[in-house]
C-alpha cells in the first residue's frame, strides 16, 4: 500500500516503515517554536516537567512577533520571559526586536525549516511550512513546553485530502485566491483533523510565496497540516538557505486519500471572504459596494516581497482614498530592507500608506491598526472572526494583496482593473 | 468524575478569538483571562456562569488560533466540562493537556437546551439531561488520550518520563547523561 507524503514524514520520525491514518504515534521533532503570546505559558510548563535542560538548543525557535515592539508593559514582560529563558538555556534561535520577523516567514527564510522536517509550533499557522515539504502543525503552549523538554510529541496520523488544481489562472488570481476559494468550497471544518495535500499543474507552476500562503491557511479549513511535495521551485528556495541536511518525500501514486477534490482554476476569480468566517467567500465581481475604512497588507499569510511587489504595482503613482487608512507591514526585516531597495516603500509612502515594522499586531487586533466600532477593513490576513481586528462590531474582509491595494485606492472593495486610466 | 451544572449553549464554529480576544493575551494569568471569557459573543457569560456549569456547542468548537488561553479561560471561569459535536484539533489537544474535560456527542448537543441541568460522568462518558431525563454516551477517547487524561494532562506524563530517565540525552552537564 502506498503512502502519502505526510504519512512518510511521520513514519520516518517515529522509527517506523509505515504509519496509517488514525494511528497514535510519538514523533521526534526537528524544530519547535513559540511566540510571545504562547511561549510564557510553555516556559512555565517546561519548568513543571522537571527537565534541567532543553532537548536541543538549536532546535527551538523563540520568536517575539505578536505584541512587538512591546505594545504595553505586560507584553514587554512576556518578551522578557522569553529572552531570559533563551539566555538561561542557551536557546540559539531567539530573535530580538530589530532582527525578528513574523515567525512563519522568518523561519523558512532563515533556513531553519527544511523539507522532510517534523515541526510543531505554539501558533496555529505553523502549518505554513508544508509549502517546503515539511510536516508542520500548530499546538498549544503545554505541548510546546513538553516538547522543549522531550524533543518529541504525540500525533494521531491524519487522513489526507488531495486537492488537484488545474487550468489556467485568471488575471490577479494567486495562492490567496486559490486557498480562499478552496475554504469556501469545503468550509471551515472541511478538512478537520486532516492533511491537505495541494497538487496539480497549477501548484507545480506556483511560486513559493503563493505556496506558503496556501499552506498557511490550511488551519482555516480545520486542517492539521497543508503540504506540497518539493520540486525544482522548492529546491531553488531551499538550497539558498539550508545549513543542514534534509530529506525530500513525495506521495506514492497508490497512496490512499480520504477524498480527492478537483478544482478548475480557470473558473476562479479573485476571492473575498466576508465576515465572520473565512468560508464566506465570494468572487470579486459579486462583492457589491463594500465601503472600507482600512486596508491591511502583510501578515504570515501575505507579507512576503512578492506580495509587496504586487501591492506596489497597483499603488504606483496613485493615492490612497481620503477616507481609508492603508497599513503595510513587511513580514521580516530582510523583506523590509528589500522593499526599500526596490523602491516599494517609496511607492507606499507616496501613496499615503503607513509602513510598519514586522509584527503580527494588526492581524489579530493586537496593535498597529485596531478597528473601532462599526469600522470595516479589507485585509490580506487569514481570519475574519468577530472582533479579530478590534471592536467586536467591526468587520474584516479577506483578500489578496492586489485586491487590498486596489481597494485602498477605491475606498471600497474592488479590482485593480477598476483603476485603469485612474492615475498610475 | 461526576459533574453537574447548568448549560451555556452556543452554535457552530465558536472560535478562540471570541472565547478570549487577542487584546487580553498580554497575560498568562488564569483569573484575568477568565474575566473576559466569551466576552465578544456573550457579554453576560462572566456574570452568569456558576462553578460547575457546562458549556455545550455545535460543530468545530475552538477553531482558529492555538492560544491555550482559550481553554484556560473556560476552565478558570468555572465551567466543568465542554460538550460539542466536534472540536477543532488544537483546542482538543489543549483541553486534554490542561485537564479541561471535553466530550464529543452530536446527539447530546441536539438534545440539550440553554439553561438545562446536565450531569456528566467523565469516566464512562455518560451525559444525562436532568431537565428532560434523556441520556447519551459520548464518543470514547483513544486509549493513549485516556492515559493522558488519567495522568492529569501532558505535564505529569512528561514528568514521569523524565523522572524515569526517558528524557532526552542531550549530553550537557546539567543532565549528567
Amino acid at each position: 500500500m502506498g503512502q502519502t507524503i505526510t504519512e512518510k514524514i511521520l513514519a520516518a520520525h517515529c522509527g517506523k516503515k509505515a504509519v496509517e491514518p488514525g494511528e497514535l504515534i510519538t514523533a521526534k521533532l526537528d524544530l519547535v517554536l513559540g511566540n510571545d503570546i504562547t511561549s510564557p505559558i510553555a516556559i512555565r510548563e517546561f519548568g513543571n516537567t522537571g527537565a534541567n535542560c532543553v532537548f536541543n538548543k538549536e532546535k527551538i525557535a523563540l520568536v517575539p512577533d505578536h505584541s512587538t515592539p512591546a505594545k504595553d508593559i505586560k507584553s514587554a514582560q512576556q518578551v522578557k520571559t522569553m529572552r531570559e529563558f533563551a539566555k538561561k538555556y542557551g536557546v540559539t534561535n531567539f530573535f530580538e526586536i530589530g532582527r525578528v520577523g513574523i515567525e512563519h516567514t522568518l523561519l523558512p527564510d532563515e533556513g531553519l525549516v527544511l523539507p522532510g522536517y517534523a515541526v510543531i509550533g505554539a501558533d496555529s499557522h505553523t502549518c505554513t511550512y508544508g509549502a517546503i515539504g515539511a510536516f508542520s502543525t500548530g499546538v498549544g503552549s503545554t505541548d510546546l513546553g513538553a516538547a522543549m523538554s522531550l524533543g518529541e510529541t504525540w500525533f494521531r496520523v491524519p487522513e489526507s485530502i488531495k486537492f488537484v488544481y488545474h487550468g489556467k489562472l485568471n488575471k490577479w488570481v494567486g495562492g490567496k485566491d486559490l486557498i480562499l476559494y478552496t475554504i469556501g468550497q469545503i468550509g471551515v471544518d472541511g478538512a478537520l483533523y486532516c492533511s491537505m495535500e495541494f497538487t496539480g499543474e497549477v501548484i507545480e507552476n506556483l511560486p513559493m510565496a503563493d505556496r506558503f500562503t496556501m499552506c498557511n491557511m490550511a488551519i482555516e479549513a480545520g486542517g492539521k497540516n497543508g503540504i506540497i511535495a518539493p520540486d525544482d521551485i522548492t529546491m531553488e528556495y531551499v538550497r539558498a538557505r539550508a545549513k543542514r541536511d534534509f530529506k525530500v518525500y513525495a506521495s506514492d501514486s497508490d497512496a490512499k486519500y480520504k477524498q480527492v477534490i478537483d478544482i478548475d482554476c480557470s473558473k476562479i476569480e479573485p476571492q473575498v471572504a466576508f465576515p465572520h468566517l473565512p468560508e464566506n467567500t465570494k468572487p470579486l465581481s459579486k462583492v457589491g459596494n463594500v465601503v472600507i475604512d482600512q486596508s491591511v497588507i502583510g501578515s504570515c499569510t501575505n507579507g512576503r516581497i512578492e506580495d509587496l511587489r504586487v501591492a506596489a504595482q497597483v499603488l504606483k503613482g496613485r493615492r490612497v482614498h481620503q477616507d481609508v487608512r492603508l497599513i503595510i507591514f513587511p513580514a521580516t526585516q530582510k523583506i523590509y530592507m528589500q522593499a526599500i531597495h526596490e523602491g516599494l516603500v517609496d511607492v507606499f509612502v507616496d501613496a499615503g500608506a503607513a509602513v510598519s515594522t514586522p509584527t503580527c499586531g494588526p492581524c489579530l487586533g493586537g496593535h498597529m491598526g485596531c478597528l473601532a466600532e462599526g469600522e470595516r477593513a479589507v485585509a490580506t490576513t487569514n481570519r475574519n472572526f468577530v472582533g479579530r481586528m478590534g471592536h467586536p462590531k467591526s468587520e474584516v474582509y479577506l483578500a489578496s494583496p492586489a485586491v487590498a491595494a486596489a481597494s485602498a485606492v477605491l475606498g471600497r472593495i474592488g479590482s485593480p482593473d477598476e483603476l485603469e486610466g485612474k492615475g498610475g | 468524575m461526576n459533574l453537574k451544572g447548568r448549560v451555556h449553549k452556543y452554535g457552530c464554529n465558536v472560535d478562540t478569538d471570541v472565547i478570549i480576544p487577542a487584546r487580553y493575551l498580554n497575560t498568562s494569568d488564569s483569573a484575568e483571562l477568565a474575566a473576559h471569557c466569551m466576552e465578544d459573543i456573550d457579554a453576560d457569560f462572566v456574570k452568569n456562569v456558576q462553578p460547575g456549569d457546562i458549556m455545550v456547542a455545535d460543530e468545530n468548537f475552538g477553531c482558529g488560533s492555538s492560544r491555550e488561553h482559550a481553554p484556560i479561560a473556560i476552565k478558570e471561569s468555572g465551567i466543568s466540562c465542554v460538550i460539542a459535536k466536534t472540536f477543532a484539533r488544537i483546542f482538543y489537544r489543549n483541553a486534554i493537556n490542561i485537564g479541561l474535560p471535553i466530550l464529543q456527542c452530536p446527539e447530546a448537543v441536539d438534545g440539550i437546551s440553554a439553561n438545562d441541568t446536565v450531569e456528566v460522568d467523565t469516566s464512562t462518558g455518560k451525559i444525562t439531561n436532568i431537565t428532560t431525563g434523556k441520556s447519551w454516551d459520548a464518543m470514547p477517547f483513544p486509549e493513549f488520550m485516556q492515559q493522558l487524561i488519567e495522568a492529569g494532562g501532558l505535564i505529569p506524563y512528561a514528568q514521569k518520563k523524565i523522572a524515569s530517565g526517558g528524557g532526552p540525552k542531550c549530553g550537557c552537564k546539567c543532565c549528567g547523561k
